[in-house]
């Protein structure tokens, strides 16, 4: 394997990681803030807070893996979407700050107030909707060079289905990533109300989310023959991904193995999200840019790598304590400890 | 918008998120050590007060965490979206440690969610301490490593350059570059003594509004003591800084010092105004100083700013930077012996009030020392971004709504900064240290 697949690899498995948790967060705020507008707070609120107090700045973390590490494998990048996505970017830099620190504000701070949990609730699906703005972008068609600038065409950008058709997927899958997340979560606190609820939103999301997901191959067809052809080409993958999608679906259906059906996906969405990677190689931003012409020195992709190896074994111990503390700790998740 | 008015916009935009993120960079970097050190005598010495104090500066430190989290991932991508160029050049050479700053980061935060949920989870206290020190760990590493970089941007090594291209680059060399070791030390000492005054501050405000808890002067004890012994070790550091400079990067000692001939035997120059580009006025000059503090011998020669080209030449406000950062150092550090010998000899005028305020304002003090070092710093690196190398102007963006975004972030600071302060005061106001007490008596 070369060293730039190994590069993207490792950055398209942390964006995942990101994609799935930083989904459950969003989505729990979301919800959160729903039953509270819905006077339900009562049943759910409890959950979300038991889950979200201890991980919330892990979250963002991932984040800022993925940048840092995409400039540092592929320092073009930095030039390229550095130029373009300056407007877009730091729209989402002012809403995940606003965000992050209002929940600490709010969770730790005492500050509490309705508006408090409307805001961070609601912005919450702001973000993701700006950030998928970055692959709409990759897609290619939107951005121009003139005179050696770089520009991108906003006009066009918002005004193609494409856009919005990505923008609509990005929320349905938070909250049905974070939907399904919850059911467990509440099943396994022995939270007969707030599992229902939730399995009511998992149900209710489900559809939507993979119909936005079809949606999109079509928008692709159009807007790029030759991603669209590649697309075809990893059919299978997607097959399996919708398979899986079924399963979970079947399970929380059948009121069975909540945590079962978290996993499954889990599985779904990273067939899936590594079948879109796959099919969008070589190209970092088409036509502009390829993982090769954009990829550092091998002296310096050797030493991210061996960097990343070693902070790896570092993290791996670290993440699985987290985990047993309260993650999957049924005493804590319980509320019999604190 | 032309070019130079987004150069001049990324500018802006890029002092303002620095200057905002080094405030709780600072503290996020030294609170844990202090947390650390409380907690740890309040366990040796089975002293309830110190795990008190413990326990309320984390609650005051997650405040300042979050606001550091979010506006130390604002400044991660406005430095790719202001300075594409030099981000592109830079990631090539020096990406090293800013990779390896995720993880810190990951550590911390890992650990920081830890400790938070686990005061009461174990039995054994001890074992709550250590979750502490992988926090303060991965705090410092986060400090370092970035502070790493900002050294390459002063002396850039490790690469060289054929086209327009980096060749032959060398990681390790890169991170390892001299101004690293003097500028990493200062910023670590510098930043636990800063979080010392702070938290002081905090203590002495307490005791002038009316609480003469002892559990406020065991507070002042520990934490001036803690800061006069990095405020030490900040200038010991701080000299040796100025050595490093005079080796290479004269021109910014040169600037700095107002230094403007080159000459043997050179004088210091303290204070003063600047009039008509090179005159210097009520100044007060330190014969052979300059020359001790950039060689250590009185007689050295010492490189002057006729040695440079004017288009290569820092600004001079500079000189007005460094006095602000070496006096309140040097005030702070003569303020904290005074009460430790004070103490010793039990006199009663550390208690009194103008002393007291003397320690209130030697926190904000020590932060505006960290932002004028800071800038002295960086604007003692103008006109260059990599030194010598890249040239600031030639590594902004070309985009055209810098302006837009500058605004957007201005307001973004003063909602942080406001909300961030309002929560802090009310959490310390609303729960007093003496209810605090009697709760936890009460409650067991
Ligand atoms: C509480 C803060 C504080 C205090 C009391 C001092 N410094 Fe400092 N200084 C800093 C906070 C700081 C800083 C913010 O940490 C800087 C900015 C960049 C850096 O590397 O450290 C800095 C930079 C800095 C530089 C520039 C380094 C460079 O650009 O490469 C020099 C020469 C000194 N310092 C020297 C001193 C001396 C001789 C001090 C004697 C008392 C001193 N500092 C006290
Ligand atoms: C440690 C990592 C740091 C990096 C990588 C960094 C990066 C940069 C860059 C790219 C510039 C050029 C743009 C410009 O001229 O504005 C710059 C300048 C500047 N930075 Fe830093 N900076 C760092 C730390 C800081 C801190 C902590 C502060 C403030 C407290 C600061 C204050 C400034 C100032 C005031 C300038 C402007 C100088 C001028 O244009 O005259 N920097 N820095
Ligand atoms: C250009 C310069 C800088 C960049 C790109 C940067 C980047 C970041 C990022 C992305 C975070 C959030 C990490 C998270 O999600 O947990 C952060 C937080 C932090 N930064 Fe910065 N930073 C810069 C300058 C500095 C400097 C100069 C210092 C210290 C002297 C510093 C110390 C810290 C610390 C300790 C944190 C952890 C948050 C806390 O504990 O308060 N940073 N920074």
């Amino acid at each position: 394997m070369s060293y730039e697949l190994i590069g993207i690899s490792v950055l398209w498995m942390f964006l995942f990681g990101y994609i799935i948790i930083a989904s459950i967060d969003f989505g729990a705020g979301f919800f959160n803030a729903y039953s509270v507008l819905t006077n339900k707070q009562h049943i759910i609120s409890n959950i979300i807070q038991r889950y979200l107090s201890p991980v919330w700045e892990v979250t963002n973390v991932f984040l800022v893996f993925f940048f840092v590490g995409i400039v540092g494998f592929f320092p073009s990048t930095a030039y390229f979407y550095g130029t373009i996505l300056l407007v877009p970017a730091s729209i989402s830099v002012v809403l995940l700050a606003i965000r992050g620190s209002y929940y600490a504000f709010s969770t730790y701070g005492k500050l509490k107030s309705n508006f408090w949990t409307y805001l961070y609730g609601f912005s919450g699906l702001f973000i993701p909707a700006s950030l998928s703005i970055v692959l709409t972008i990759s897609e290619g068609g939107f951005v121009y060079i003139e005179d050696s600038r770089i520009i991108l065409d906003y006009l066009t950008l918002f005004t193609s289905p494409l856009t919005w058709s990505i923008v609509i997927l990005s929320l349905t899958s938070v909250l049905y990533i974070s939907a399904v997340f919850l059911t467990w979560y509440a099943s396994v606190a022995k939270d007969e109300p707030a599992t229902e609820l939730m399995r009511k939103y998992a149900l209710s999301w489900s559809l939507p989310a993979i119909l936005t997901a079809t949606g999109i191959i079509v928008e692709l067809r159009m807007h790029n023959p030759e991603h669209f052809a590649r697309l075809v080409d990893l059919w299978w993958m997607f097959l399996i991904s919708f398979v899986l999608f079924l399963i979970t679906t079947r399970l929380i259906w059948l009121r069975r193995s909540y945590g079962l059906a978290f996993h499954v996906l889990v599985f779904q969405f990273l067939i899936a999200f590594f079948a879109y990677g796959i099919s969008h190689y070589p190209y970092l931003l088409y036509p502009h840019l390829t993982i090769t012409e954009g990829f550092t020195s091998e002296a310096m992709a050797i030493a991210l790598i061996i960097a990343f190896v070693a902070g790896f074994c570092l993290l791996i111990p670290s993440v699985l304590l987290i985990l047993r503390l309260f993650l999957l700790n049924k005493d804590y998740i319980q509320g019999k400890i604190k | 918008m032309d070019n130079e008015q987004a150069v001049l916009y990324s500018r802006m935009l890029t002092e303002l998120t620095l200057t905002f993120h080094i405030i709780y960079a600072t503290v996020g970097v030294g609170i844990p050590l202090l947390i650390f050190i409380a907690q740890w005598l309040g366990i040796k010495r089975q002293d309830e007060h110190y795990i008190l104090l413990a326990r309320r500066w984390t609650r005051g430190y997650i405040i300042t965490v979050a606001v550091g989290v979010v506006t130390g991932t604002a400044i991660g991508l406005q430095l790719n979206l202001l300075w594409p160029t030099f981000m592109e050049l830079a990631g090539n050479a020096i990406a090293l440690p800013l990779f390896m700053e995720t993880f810190a980061f990951f550590f911390e935060a890992i650990f920081l969610g830890i400790y938070l949920y686990t005061w009461d989870r174990f039995e054994d206290q001890r074992k709550h301490m250590l979750i502490l020190i992988p926090v303060a760990i991965g705090a410092s590493c986060s400090a370092i490593f970035i502070t790493m970089v900002n050294s390459f941007m002063n002396s850039p090594q490790g690469f060289e350059i054929a086209n327009g291209n980096l060749i032959n680059v060398q990681p390790i060399l890169a991170m390892f570059n001299p101004s690293m070791p003097t500028k990493v030390a200062h910023v670590l000492a510098t930043a636990y003594m800063t979080s010392a005054f702070i938290l002081a501050s905090i203590g002495a405000y307490r005791m002038l509004k009316g609480s003469n808890h002892v559990y406020h002067k065991k507070a002042l004890l520990l934490t001036i003591k803690v800061g006069l012994v990095f405020s030490i070790a900040a200038a010991v550091i701080g000299d040796f800084a100025g050595k490093y400079l005079a080796e290479y990067q004269p021109e910014k000692l040169a600037a700095m010092e107002w230094h403007f001939d080159t000459e043997e035997s050179a004088s210091l120059t303290l204070f003063g105004i600047l009039q008509n580009g090179d005159e210097v006025k009520y100044s007060i000059k330190i014969p052979y100083a300059l020359s001790i503090l950039a060689h250590g011998t009185p007689t050295a020669e010492v490189i002057g700013l006729d040695k440079f080209p004017a288009e290569n030449i820092p600004p001079l406000y500079i000189h007005y930077l460094f006095n602000i950062m070496v006096m309140i150092g040097m005030g702070v550090t003569f303020l904290g012996l005074v009460y430790l010998i004070g103490k010793f000899l039990k006199k009663k005028f550390i208690h009194r009030r103008f002393f007291l305020w003397l320690i209130v304002a030697s926190g904000p003090l020590s932060m505006i020392a960290i932002e004028a070092g800071w800038w002295l710093a960086e604007v003692g690196r103008q006109p260059w971004v990599l030194r010598g190398i890249l040239r600031t102007e030639d590594a902004a963006t070309t985009s055209d709504q810098v302006d837009l975004m500058l605004y957007l972030f201005i307001g973004l600071y003063i909602v942080l900064g406001l909300a961030s302060a309002i929560v802090l005061v009310r959490m310390f106001r609303s729960n007093p240290i003496e209810r605090e007490l009697a709760d936890r008596k009460g409650g067991g």
